[in-house]
């Protein structure tokens, strides 16, 4: 039954090995029965849609959570996991998506906290972590100051930093859940290198990631979960992304919607020379200038971090911008509020709707008003009109397939994509020239994800100029009419949509150009 | 970040577990408004309960001391005082003390309100006492000078100058916490006490009337509130309970409802829906004001008539009891306002009667806060299928806490 | 110097600080003894919101620990002989029992604290606001039904430090003011030092940290985020608890109803001016309690010339609610640039285990 991976020595009993693993929530069955096996010096991917049960397990071998039923083997040893100490002090070592580190503390602080280096019973012994902390990192090639605040490392050095935290440990097995999410290409190829030493120096990999090209790239093998069951284990040598894919959602995929052809007409969206800073008050968006025109979508390309989210909110009302100017419409309104520039014709489904699409407490109902709640029908004055936002409520729920069976309870109770689908409701709803997208189908299911590209067709066909921001390349590949691509903080590059070729687009977005050389500088952190 | 594997939100365990998925929430509202109202209400009911009992203990506990030996019947005794004192029963002139309740809860109610419509903005409003105090004074004030005029003139501008008093004083720790972010739970508590200084150092020296024997304020004669019905119940009284539907109105009616609504829920979403936080705390931190204002205007121009200097209330504490109490729902607030003034009033008699402090009441208060945030003891001991009490609803206060200024 | 007083209106600069120079020897003694409870409290706070627990109710737990120590006192002075002025500070067993006393109520009162914000995970605010309210009504009830039959078990006294130190030029003054102090007011210095080091180079202090910036990542290496912070906040309550144990056994020997006066939330203020850190925060308390001894002391001995002119028409109440009026100016001023621990209230949900 399994399938033994590809030049790597069988030894007996595997490393690890996960049997009959079931695990149940009210509701749902998270783990379903999962075998899986990992050999020494083996990559093996977890390949799955988000919900598909891969964390859940990876819980388990962490020791965050019990299955109800199945066994986990260390080198052919039942063992019984009871925590995150206890896996770590078996060699098991957990490289989490959203990174575990503390932004004030040091790089060494972090890969020492929990396992401390101490002088004597009550104080740490800095000196002597700092130096192994050196010794860890001449051992894997890299240079790392231990005394540098984790807050100020770019995003590929804080994973090598978690990274290390495995190592310190002494892990034998290390979990990567989705590590290349948050990763530029190139960075993605230098971790890519790092693994395939680790791995031949002996320790396992598990690499959890729902990206198939990657997976096909760096695996040994790959084990397909699906709703929660294991659908197949293939070797990367016998099979490809389309086999991938449908074994991932069970159907045949669509991957692609059909575009159609894109008839734009007069600008609608200006934006010149705009500059903008973070929160921390560094330049992140350095002169963006670009035309968005009716009936075209336009699609901002660019690794997450790149100054995308800055310019969103720029252009959105929620940020000021230094300098530059916008007209939307031909109207200025540089430095408008949001709602100066909704009343100009912008609507704006957000990246994170938790935080700004919704209020999770509201009735669906209210929210699909959150954005229009003082203007007529739904209001008149100062006085609310129920009737009418019931009246829009029911149409629109009906009319974007939102699954609730009423409009009054909370949306917070709404999954992930039926909520996206509320926002998308009510932004797409009125009577708009310019519809801003920014992530808008992040963490979504298969199904969600087609229904709001097709909306986003339907709203360009009707005469709306659209705006999409995406740190996902097939999404902005599979809408854009035209395509610019985001990289440190300017537009680097613009062009056609349907004409744009992959490869180049994912080099532009890494490296900023388009040919060979181009390699970021070196930007190994230091303590400031 | 949200994690995009998890679906819909996963369900807590355990009794009163929130809805999780649309079909349980629709359910659940699909109820009869009976069985809502019961849900609503069980929590804040079953907590006053066990405070009774609980009281109890306490008083038994004291008896040692009060009459030198442990006397189990001494609750019974200070209970039934209490409802001769605050409601009448067994009392030869009932109306008595039915009025001295009222009287108790009407500035109790408009302060709960404020309390409460603070708490819709995700605000915690401490400062009810100092706004008290500052409408009180500007109202004993501004009646006042209006002393000799036509008391149809008098009275509208004595109560406003109250309101606007009040509204002055929330106004100053809104545009702090608007501007700079410093917590309104710090800088209200802050502002009572500098009220009270404040206010004694104004009537003992610039606003001090002529010829009385100790520090006060002129008599406001012709902008004393008129009484309306029986012996005491005023106007003030009717002030009070129209605040109610007028709250719930602004609240749940109106546009700028919504926006505080929204403010108090999720702030990043109420800026991205074109509201503006700033001016949302400054409004309602002014509002608050206003309402304690005004009940600080309705006592002095109702009962008292003028300022002493050394005049000194807890009133804001028991507008925060009676608000959460209430679960920050008007209608909830006038319960909760009725059952402390009933208290407030009987406890006298009660000390006369079985020698208990009137100070039990804060003890009492005390001990239903305590099973208000503890509502899973509430929960167990009851087996109360309820949504989780009214401080869950509140959850939004602490969230602001050393946040920079609000955008 | 006398020039320089008479330049308008800078030069009334110029007096106030010739009359700090000349006033300061004589009130510092007072500061320090003053900015014990602040202190103490600001030390409660750093605790609970380092580990990420805002803790309101600092002002419940020194009320009800500066009550129970006042009652204990005085029933244990009933008890036992008079032995009062015997040993150094005036220990006695009513004052040592009435501190014990008074800290085991202050810790009762930080459990149920910790108890409410993290495993119920009530708001904290609330949490603490409930706490306040509680302490006041129950010492105001206690107070009244038992009060008048305490009559209080003496105080602590202070230590006379040796003549040759007081009476040295300059820096004599220095001496006086941190020497000549009672046992809790002493003991300030020491808890300040050793809580500053120990939040930075132990590994306590570093977990602490850990998990007031970032729990998930301390449970995500096998630190026990709700132990930590049941811990740190109950040790938190010792040290409200030896605040309020001052007051009634150092400070004073007797009990007012709501004597805290609002010093536990002036406390919040110096933990925020301090940046958290526990030095920062005993100068922040100095601060205070400095404004409010100057006060007195403008008050009670004014300034010459001008100046004294200026501040005589001024009410005794502005010098009592300074020390209020600065809090707010301090936390509008500073509150925006201080940045305080990441997750401090938001309580801790594990990730659901078996």
């Amino acid at each position: 039954m399994t399938i033994a991976p590809a030049g790597i020595p069988e030894a007996d009993p595997p490393r690890l090995e996960m049997r009959g693993i079931t695990k149940r929530y009210p509701g749902v069955v998270a783990n379903d029965h999962i075998d899986l096996d990992l050999r020494a010096g083996e990559i093996h991917a977890l390949l799955g849609e988000n919900g598909a049960g891969k964390s859940t397990l990876m819980n388990i071998l962490y020791g965050l959570a019990r299955p109800d039923e199945g066994e986990i083997l260390l080198d052919g040893v039942p063992v019984t996991i009871e925590g995150p100490s206890d896996a770590i002090s078996r060699g098991i070592s957990m490289v989490h998506q959203h990174f575990m580190l503390v932004p004030v503390l040091s790089v060494a602080d972090n890969i020492l906290l929990g396992a401390e280096v101490m002088a004597d019973p009550i104080f740490l012994d800095r000196r002597k972590a700092n130096r192994r902390i050196k010794e860890l990192g001449d051992q894997f090639g890299f240079e790392i100051d231990p005394d540098a605040k984790v807050e100020g490392l770019s995003v590929g050095w804080q994973q090598r930093v978690e990274i290390m935290k495995a190592l310190y440990r002494e892990a034998r097995v290390l979990v990567l859940d989705e590590p290349t999410a948050v990763l530029t290409p190139q960075e993605t190829k230098e971790i890519f290198a790092v693994l395939r030493r680790l791995a031949d120096e002996g320790r396992s990999i598990i690499f959890i990631s729902h990206k198939l090209y990657e997976v096909l790239e760096i695996a040994d093998r790959i084990t397909v979960i699906r709703r929660g069951k294991v659908v197949g284990t293939r070797l990367p040598s016998a099979t490809d992304e389309d086999d991938l894919a449908e074994l991932m959602v069970g159907r045949e995929v669509q991957l692609v919607v059909d575009r159609g052809e894109s008839h734009p007409t007069e600008p609608i969206l200006e934006v010149q020379g705009i500059h903008a800073k973070d929160d921390r008050g560094h330049e992140t968006v350095r002169g963006v200038a670009l035309t968005v025109r009716a009936g075209e979508i336009y699609g901002v390309a660019g690794v997450a971090g790149n100054g995308q989210e800055e310019l969103v909110e720029a252009l959105t009302g929620l940020r000021r911008p230094t300098s530059g100017s916008v007209r939307l419409d031909d109207q200025d309104v540089t430095g408008a509020g949001p709602r100066d520039l909704q009343r100009a014709g912008m609507s704006f489904v957000p990246g994170d709707r938790h935080r700004f699409g919704m209020v999770l407490s509201f009735s669906i109902a209210d929210n699909l008003v959150l954005t229009q709640y003082d203007e007529p029908p739904f209001a008149r004055g100062i006085l609310r009109n129920d009737g009418a936002i019931d009246e829009w409520a029911r149409r629109a729920i009906e009319q974007y397939d939102i699954r609730t069976p009423a409009a009054d309870i909370p949306a917070g109770t709404l999954s992930g994509g039926n909520q996206q689908k509320t926002v998308v409701a009510r932004e797409c709803s009125r009577n708009l020239r310019l519809l801003v997208l920014d992530q808008p189908t992040r963490g979504l299911d298969v199904g969600s994800i087609e229904f709001i590209h097709r909306q986003v067709i339907a709203k360009r066909d009707e005469g709306a100029a659209i705006l999409l921001v995406s740190a996902e390349l097939d999404e902005i590949l599979e809408l854009s009419d035209r395509i610019g691509v985001m990289y440190r903080g300017s537009l680097v590059a613009e062009m056609d949509g349907p004409s744009a070729d992959r490869e180049t687009v994912g080099l532009l977005m890494a490296t900023g150009s388009r040919g060979g050389g181009g390699v970021a500088a070196n930007d190994a952190p230091r303590a400031a | 970040m949200t994690d995009p594997e998890a679906g819909p939100s996963a369900p807590a365990s355990g009794p009163g577990a929130l809805p999780a998925t649309p079909t349980e929430a629709s359910r659940e509202m699909g109820r009869s408004t009976l069985h809502r109202i019961w849900a609503l209400s069980a929590i804040p009911m079953a907590a006053v309960a066990l405070a009774v009992i609980v009281g109890a203990v306490v008083m038994m506990a004291s008896s040692v001391v009060i009459g030198g030996s442990f006397d189990a019947g001494l609750p019974v005794r200070a209970y039934l005082a209490l409802l001769e004192g605050g409601l009448g029963i067994g009392a030869a002139q009932p109306e008595n003390a039915i009025t001295a309740s009222i009287v108790n809860t009407a500035p109790l109610l408009l302060a709960g309100l404020s309390v409460a419509l603070g708490f819709k903005a995700g605000l915690f409003n401490i400062g009810a006492t100092g706004q008290f105090l500052m409408g009180g004074l500007a109202a004993s004030v501004v009646g006042a000078q209006f002393a000799n005029a036509d008391p149809l003139v008098a009275i509208p501008v004595a109560v406003v100058a109250g309101a606007a008093g009040g509204a002055l004083y929330g106004f100053i720790p809104g545009l702090l916490k608007a501007v700079t972010g410093a917590h309104e739970v710090v800088t209200t508590i802050m502002l009572n006490y500098i009220a009270t200084f404040t206010a004694s150092a104004l009537v003992i020296g610039l606003l001090r009337a002529p010829g009385f024997t100790f520090d006060r304020t002129a008599a406001v004669s012709n902008a004393t509130l008129p009484v309306v019905f029986g012996r005491d119940l005023n106007l003030g009284v009717f002030l009070a309970v129209a605040f109610v539907p007028i709250t719930s109105w602004l609240i749940w009616r109106t546009t700028l409802g919504f926006e505080i609504r929204t403010v108090g829920a999720n702030p990043s979403a109420a800026r991205y829906a074109g509201m503006s936080p700033r001016r949302l705390i400054i409004l309602t931190m002014s509002l608050c004001g206003l309402l304690s204002g005004l009940a600080g205007a309705i006592l002095f121009l109702g009962e008292i008539g003028f300022y002493p200097a050394t005049f000194g209330t807890a009133i804001g504490f028991d507008a925060i009891a009676v608000a959460l109490l209430g679960r920050a729902h008007p209608v909830g607030v006038l319960f909760g306002a009725l059952l402390f003034g009933v208290l407030r009033a009987g406890a006298p008699l009660m000390q006369i009667r079985a020698e208990i402090p009137v100070e039990i009441i804060d003890v009492l208060q005390a001990i239903i806060l305590f099973f208000l945030a503890a509502d899973i003891v509430v929960r167990r001991l009851f087996r109360v299928r309820a949504a989780r009490a009214g401080v869950d609803e509140i959850q939004t206060v602490t969230r602001s806490y050393g946040e920079q200024a609000v955008r | 110097m006398e020039i320089l007083y008479d330049i308008p209106i800078l030069g009334l600069v110029f007096q106030f600080l010739g009359y700090l120079v000349e006033v300061l020897p004589r009130i510092a003694p007072g500061i320090l003894a003053g900015a014990t409870p602040i202190a103490l409290g600001a030390m409660c706070g750093i605790l609970c919101e380092r580990s990420g627990v805002v803790n309101i109710g600092i002002e419940g737990m020194m009320l009800t620990g500066a009550f129970v120590g006042y009652a204990t006192a005085s029933v244990v002075a009933g008890m036992v002989p008079d032995t009062a002025g015997t040993l150094v500070f005036g220990l006695t067993l009513p004052l040592v029992a009435a501190v014990v006393t008074a800290v085991a109520a202050s810790v009762a009162l930080a459990a149920l604290h910790a108890w409410l914000s993290i495993s119920v995970r009530a708001d904290q605010i609330i949490s603490g606001t409930i706490i306040n309210i509680a302490a006041l009504g129950l010492t105001s009830y206690l107070n009244r039904l038992v009060g008048s039959g305490l009559g209080g078990g003496g105080r602590f006294s202070e230590f006379e430090p040796p003549p040759a130190l007081v009476e040295l030029p300059v820096v004599g003054w220095i001496f006086e003011a941190f020497l000549a102090q009672g046992p809790l007011a002493m003991s300030v210095i020491i808890i300040v030092i050793v809580m500053q080091v120990l939040l930075f180079r132990s590994r306590w202090g570093l977990r602490t940290r850990a998990v007031g910036e970032h729990p998930k990542a301390a449970d995500t290496v096998g630190i026990n985020v709700i132990r930590l912070r049941y811990r740190n906040v109950v040790v938190g309550g010792v040290l409200a608890g030896l605040a309020g144990a001052y007051l009634t056994l150092e400070a004073t020997g007797t009990f007012q109803n709501g004597m805290t006066a609002g010093r536990g939330f002036i406390a919040l203020a110096a933990v925020i001016f301090g940046r958290w850190t526990p030095i920062g925060a005993l100068l922040a308390a100095l601060l205070f309690a400095g404004s409010e001894r100057l006060g007195v002391s403008i008050g009670l001995r004014p300034p010459d010339g001008q100046l004294g002119d200026l501040l005589a028409g001024i009410p005794d109440q502005f010098y009592a609610a300074l020390p209020y009026v600065i809090t707010i100016v301090i936390l509008a001023g500073v509150v925006g640039r201080s940045i305080p621990p990441a997750a401090v209230g938001r309580p801790y949900e594990k990730e659901s285990t078996a």
